[in-house]
């Protein structure tokens, strides 16, 4: 094998871009909680964008290396060591045999993403390697990493062209108050012209109930027109849900296919890379956008992700 | 169609709402238009998410953008009554009822003021549309069941419930899927698989489709079962005539 899982950290599982074309079975699309950063992690490590990464929250893991490799660290900066000396994020680091990688503390963000090159060896079910643990399917086993798990590398390699180059700067950086963009609907018309003025003009707390299948937000409650509840119909990512009692909810990548709850809008795709960061206690303010702007931020993003993996194919 | 609408749900989808109600008419709508939609060459479609009363459509804005999809569905909205829909499948579902696998059959039974053969025999008479699946992997929301066995949920949900059980929850009736903690009344269990992740067809259930229900003995029960576990078993199946039953 070529990973040993020393200390599993606080949640880490095995994730890609997720589990596409299924949600019709009632199949949860799992996948990285923000698909840019892992996709730099990958691109950094030279494979495909889409590969499988570990996504480490809060906690990292520490795993033993019984096999080198290379690997890459993005998205917060969990505080990633190897060896005891800390190693720099968005970065390719080779790593030998029995070496331990390590993840001292939380310093900004929420959650790393690991690539390895060659990537991970687990099994592609319904066309993903997505961890996704409500139905213990794909990934590791279907669940979360635990001590002593092993998983064996693809195709490792001990070292990658132009190693020295392989290095971007980190995205992610703290900030008081997080903004993010939404487009409006599906249900904005379930909600009074005050309500969507709360919502828009309201600053909102990241409580601890956070986990892959959303985020429950504190603040200003929004008021609806009749109640919140409505014929279930399907959720995107990023879609806020908003119960009777008025404070949202942001749906992630472990939702349910389908809810019955208002949506009042839905975070863009480029700001996923923001939403995945937060944390309990930090502060959130959202701003809408039209859904052309909203795509325009989001093909954007692609390009300079395509531009990139060219320079380091 | 006059009243169908189009919500955005972000900048990677749409969700085409054909109703505000549960009903049979508005489920057949939106099954037609997503055979049209799979039939239909506008690019860009990543997959489909069909509900009880509307059709989210995921798509590709590398590939088509918002205003031009739009356009592209309102369109083919237009044609739909052109379009030649196959009639609707029933999977033929068997189930060991009462006994060690339908614990609360007595109990439903006696909320029904029937007997346990009463209540089979309406369970068995109702071919059930399936609005949509969601909850879990494979998880029916079927309509159709009658109020003369409706019976509400345990007070108590058990911890574990078995894959291939079969319950009843208010006016709800279904299989579950995979096994799952659950509060359904429970009548019977299904040796079918409903889901297998090793199938090639993983998901057995598809929304629009109507499943019928009906009884076997332990015979045939570890038979089907003996069969799913070897090389699978294969539903039985059939096109659904006009107006059921």
């Amino acid at each position: 094998m070529s990973i040993t899982v020393l200390n599993p950290g606080l949640l880490t599982t095995v994730q890609d871009q997720g589990r596409i074309g299924y949600q019709q079975f009632g199949v949860s699309v799992s996948g990285v909680m923000d698909p840019r950063s892992a996709a730099l992690a990958n691109i950094i490590a030279g494979n495909d964008q889409g590969e499988a990464v570990l996504e480490c929250t809060m906690m990292g893991p520490q795993l033993q290396f019984d096999q080198a490799n290379v690997i890459a660290i993005t998205g917060g900066d969990l505080g990633p060591t190897l060896d005891g000396k800390a190693i720099p994020g968005y970065t390719a680091v080779a790593v030998q045999a029995g070496q331990v990688l390590r993840f001292t503390a939380p310093k900004a963000g929420c959650r790393a993403f690991i690539a390895f090159a060659g990537g991970l060896d687990v099994p592609v079910v319904m066309g993903s390697r997505s961890t996704y643990m409500k139905a213990k399917i794909g990934g590791f086993q279907g669940r979360k990493l635990e001590k002593g798990d092993q998983i064996g590398f693809r195709a490792p390699v001990k070292s990658l062209s132009h190693m020295e180059d392989r290095h971007i700067p980190p995205e992610f950086s703290p900030r008081p108050v997080y903004v993010l963009r939404v487009v409006l609907g599906p249900q904005d018309d379930a909600f009074t012209s005050a309500g969507i003025d709360t919502f828009l003009s309201g600053t909102y707390t990241v409580t601890p109930e956070f986990d892959r299948m959303g985020c429950r937000l504190d603040g200003p409650a929004i008021a609806h027109k009749d109640g919140g509840d409505i014929i279930s119909d399907g959720i995107a990512f990023g879609a806020i849900q908003v119960p009777s009692a008025g404070t949202p909810i942001i749906m992630l990548g472990d939702r349910q296919t389908t809810g019955g709850y208002t949506k009042i809008a839905t975070v863009i795709t480029a700001d996923f890379r923001i939403l995945a960061q937060l944390k309990a206690g930090d502060k959130v303010q959202f701003v809408k956008v039209p859904v052309e702007h909203a795509q325009n931020l989001l093909l954007a993003q692609r390009r300079a992700l395509k531009a990139l993996s060219k320079i380091n194919a | 169609m006059a009243d169908v609408r189009f919500l955005l749900t972000g900048d990677t989808s749409v969700c085409v709402e054909f109703g505000n109600e549960i009903s049979e008419p508005i489920n057949a709508q939106i099954r037609a238009f997503n055979i049209a939609l799979s039939n239909s060459s506008i690019p860009g479609i990543v997959e489909t998410v069909p509900t009880y009363r509307s059709l989210m459509v995921h798509y590709d804005p590398e590939v088509i953008r918002c205003a031009p999809l739009m356009d592209e569905l309102k369109g083919l909205l237009g044609q739909l009554d052109k379009i030649v829909i196959p009639p609707s499948e029933v999977l033929e579902i068997p189930v060991l009822y009462g006994g060690e696998m339908g614990p609360d059959l007595p109990f439903v039974a006696e909320h029904a003021g029937k007997t346990e053969e009463e209540v089979i025999k309406i369970h068995t008479s109702t071919e059930y549309l399936i609005y949509m699946l969601g909850f879990t992997p494979g998880f029916t929301y079927l309509g159709g069941m009658s109020d003369e066995i409706a019976t509400p949920r345990l007070k108590t949900p058990r911890v574990k419930i078995p894959a291939g059980a079969v319950g009843i929850a208010g006016s709800q009736t279904g299989v579950y899927p995979i096994e799952s903690p659950g509060g359904w009344q429970l009548i019977g269990r299904t040796p079918v698989r409903m889901y297998d992740s090793g199938r090639e067809t993983p998901i057995l259930p598809q929304a629009g489709q109507y499943i019928k229900f009906y009884a076997i003995d332990q015979a045939e029960y570890d038979k089907i079962a003996a069969q799913e576990a070897a090389e699978g078993y294969t539903v039985k199946r059939h096109p659904r005539k006009e107006g059921g039953k």
